[in-house]
This record gives C-alpha cells, sequence and structure tokens, in this order.
C-alpha cells in the first residue's frame, strides 16, 4: 500500500453518485471513514435511506476506484450508525446541487421541523424565487419532495431533510 | 435463536409484507404523486426488512442468509401483524392502514432508538427518520378525506372501522419479547396504547371522523397464524426467487 488515507479520501472524491452526478460519495457524507488496519484499507459507507437503490451501486464504485487504485487489500463495510443525515452535505455540495436544479435541503434540526409540521421557504433553483409549493413531499427518489415554483412555473426537486 | 433476533424478524416481516402491499398500487396509484409516495414508502420498508434480515443471516449463526428469510418461509413462519397482509382494498383503506400503523410504527421506534441493543438501537435512530415522513403523509390524507367530500369521508371511516379491529394485536405483549423488554432491549408495546389512543384519536377529530369503538380484536400475526391473504401475496412475493433458485435481490 503506497497511499496515505488522506490521498484515498481524495480517490473517493472521484466517485460520484449514481443518482445526483453532480456530487461525489464524499460531500454528499456516504464515506463515512477510512481505517488502514495493517495494510489493509477499509472505507466505510452509510445509506442515505434504508431503501436507497443507489447503494449497491455505490458500493460497487467504491470497490471498483480502489482496484484503479491498485490497491489489493481492502474492505467496504456499510455502517447504520450515526444516522446519515442532510446536514452532512458540505456547503460546495449545496451550491452544486441547487446549480443542478435541485434546492437544497435546510440546514439544522431537520427532526423538530418535521415535527412541528412546518416547512420552511424553499428557493426555486431556477428563479430563486421563494413563491414555491409543496406538489408532494415524496419525489423522484426517496431523497427528494416535488416542489413548483408559482413564480416561474418550473416544478422541482427538493432534497427534503433527514 | 436468540430473542433479539426473534423480535429483528418479527419487524422485518412486519416491513416485509407492507412494502411487498404498497408496492403493488406501483402502477396504480390514484393519482401520480400517490402513486410515486407509496412506491418510496415500499421501498423504505424494504430498505428496513433488508438491513434486519441481514442483521439476522449475520449473527444467527446458521447457514441462513438474508435471502433464505425474505423469501424461502412458508406463511406459518412469518410473524407480521395481520393488518399489513390485508389486500390494499381502495385508497382510503390503504391510508388509513398507513396512518394508524405509522402511528404505531413512529412510537415503537421512538423507544427502540433507547435500546441496549447496539444494532436495534441503530436501526431504530435510522428508521424513524424515514417513518416519520410516513406518518405525516398518511396523517395529511386521512385529514384530507374526513374533512373532504360526502363520499372521501364515508370511505375514510369506513376503512377506519374495518382495520380497528385488527390494531389490538400491536399493543400484545408478546411472550419472546416480555425478558428483553424487562432489560431494556425493546419497548413493552401495552405502554404505547395509551399515547396512539390520543394521537389517533385527534387526528381523527380533526378529521371529523369518529372514533371507532374497540371490541373484540384479531390476533395471532406474531404467533404465525395468518389471514388467508399471506399465501395469496407470498405467492406472488416469492415467485422469482422459487422459479430461480438462489438468485440475489
Amino acid at each position: 500500500m503506497n497511499y496515505t488515507i488522506q490521498e484515498i479520501w481524495e480517490f473517493l472524491k472521484e466517485v460520484e453518485d449514481p443518482e445526483i452526478p453532480v456530487l461525489n460519495v464524499v460531500e454528499m457524507g456516504i464515506v463515512r471513514d477510512v481505517q488502514l488496519e495493517d495494510n489493509k484499507v477499509i472505507v466505510f459507507i452509510t445509506p442515505t435511506y434504508s431503501g436507497c437503490p443507489a447503494m449497491h451501486a455505490i458500493e460497487q464504485d467504491v470497490r471498483e476506484m480502489l482496484v484503479e487504485m491498485h490497491i489489493e487489500d481492502f474492505d467496504v463495510k456499510t455502517i447504520l450508525s450515526p444516522a446519515w443525515t442532510t446536514d452532512w452535505m458540505t456547503e460546495e455540495a449545496r451550491v452544486k446541487l441547487e446549480e443542478y436544479g435541485i434546492a437544497p435541503p435546510q440546514k439544522g434540526s431537520a427532526d423538530k421541523n418535521l415535527l412541528m409540521g412546518k416547512l420552511r421557504d424553499v428557493r426555486c433553483p431556477r428563479c430563486k424565487s421563494s413563491q414555491t409549493s409543496m406538489v408532494s413531499q415524496f419525489g423522484s427518489t426517496a431523497c427528494k419532495s416535488l416542489y413548483k415554483c408559482e413564480d416561474c412555473k418550473e416544478p422541482f426537486d427538493y432534497f427534503k431533510c433527514i | 435463536m436468540k430473542k433479539e433476533e426473534a423480535l429483528a424478524l418479527h419487524l422485518a416481516d412486519n416491513n416485509l409484507i407492507l412494502g411487498q402491499r404498497l408496492a403493488e398500487w406501483c402502477g396504480h396509484g390514484p393519482v401520480l404523486e400517490e402513486d410515486i409516495a407509496l412506491s418510496n414508502m415500499a421501498l423504505d420498508y424494504i430498505g428496513q426488512a433488508t438491513l434486519l434480515f441481514k442483521h439476522v443471516a449475520e449473527t444467527s449463526g446458521d447457514a441462513k442468509t438474508e435471502d433464505d428469510w425474505a423469501f424461502l418461509r412458508d406463511a406459518w413462519d412469518y410473524k407480521n401483524f395481520l393488518a399489513l397482509e390485508l389486500p390494499n382494498g381502495d385508497y382510503a383503506f390503504t391510508i388509513s392502514r398507513q396512518y394508524l400503523y405509522s402511528e404505531w410504527y413512529n412510537l415503537y421506534l421512538t423507544e427502540l432508538s433507547k435500546s441496549s441493543n447496539t444494532f436495534l438501537q441503530e436501526f431504530a435512530l435510522k428508521s424513524v427518520k424515514e417513518v416519520r415522513y410516513h406518518l405525516q403523509h398518511g396523517r395529511d390524507w386521512v385529514l384530507r378525506m374526513g374533512d373532504g367530500t360526502e363520499e372521501s369521508h364515508a370511505r375514510i371511516q369506513k376503512a377506519v372501522n374495518d382495520i380497528w379491529n385488527y390494531t389490538g394485536e400491536w399493543f400484545i405483549p408478546n411472550t419472546n419479547d416480555t425478558d428483553i423488554s424487562a432489560s431494556g432491549i425493546c419497548p413493552n408495546v401495552e405502554s404505547l396504547h395509551q399515547t396512539w389512543m390520543e394521537n389517533v384519536q385527534a387526528t381523527l377529530n380533526e378529521a371529523t371522523l369518529q372514533m371507532p369503538v374497540s371490541g373484540w380484536m384479531h390476533k395471532g400475526g406474531r404467533e404465525g397464524k395468518h389471514t388467508e391473504h399471506l399465501g395469496h401475496l407470498l405467492s406472488e412475493l416469492q415467485f422469482v426467487q422459487r422459479a430461480y433458485p438462489n438468485s440475489k435481490w
């Protein structure tokens, strides 16, 4: 093994999220840890939603990246705790999401807002208007809700808080 | 099998069977958004079932894989609640089941997230975040239908009445769980009943619906005594695995 842990993190930033290809699996917060045990690389990943169909692809892509880097001895482990939250998404990732056309998740106490049945303003990623309304809590993937903009009339996805 | 594993299988079966039922709505939802919503929830349930089956397969020490648990048992080996295997009925029936069960499951997972068993605790903390969305969805629709038209009101009231006597077994402590709930591994389901009733009452009031009268209740799901509907559901669920043995999901 000729790489440092930091270098392996850099390689993993090359792995795209299969559903949202503008984001990589590190800035999504899916890769939780990279460890070296003797000479073995262990990558810890965590699912966004329990049933996220992209997890199989992500694990496979991580494996392929490691093979491509000529790392022979490795393991990819799935962990559940701490449970993934949209709060882990980096600021850079939020900007990229919005540019891609998906309204980024609001930050902080996602659970509390949901419990109170309260939704804060979601900004239209196209015209930036805050005059938007939710069409459906459940959208094109498990992690998104469907919104529409009342100003530019554009329907859009909102990455919902979890 | 350890008691924690038997409990994990019960939760897995609840998730798998309800997930399968909701998946039947895919392509048949009353409107596109609801079709997508129910398919999303089905995915959450089946994902949660996968986590549980995988855990049991890894810890139980026998040769069974997660696929064996999901696909290669007969009806009496499944320990899901009876309500979850009932056919979907009309949309009001599906929604009333979703709402009443999500109220239960949310309370259950909230308690389970304090479990002294690391896996169950982590599973609960992860899953409860998803189930809060299910609860909100179910509740919204009960309000919308109850406080909607004469037709929607009548249908959702009938649906709540029809499913009511399948909810009793959700609060009957199972002998397997009694010991482990005493040692803090899982909640005592009896203790959830009062809060559940209060929450349901509040929603039904707001929806201008009548609370059904609790009388005789169906039970037996946890013991593997099922309705005639489970076998038919399994024949569809298990078809691919039986026809093409050893395929993996």
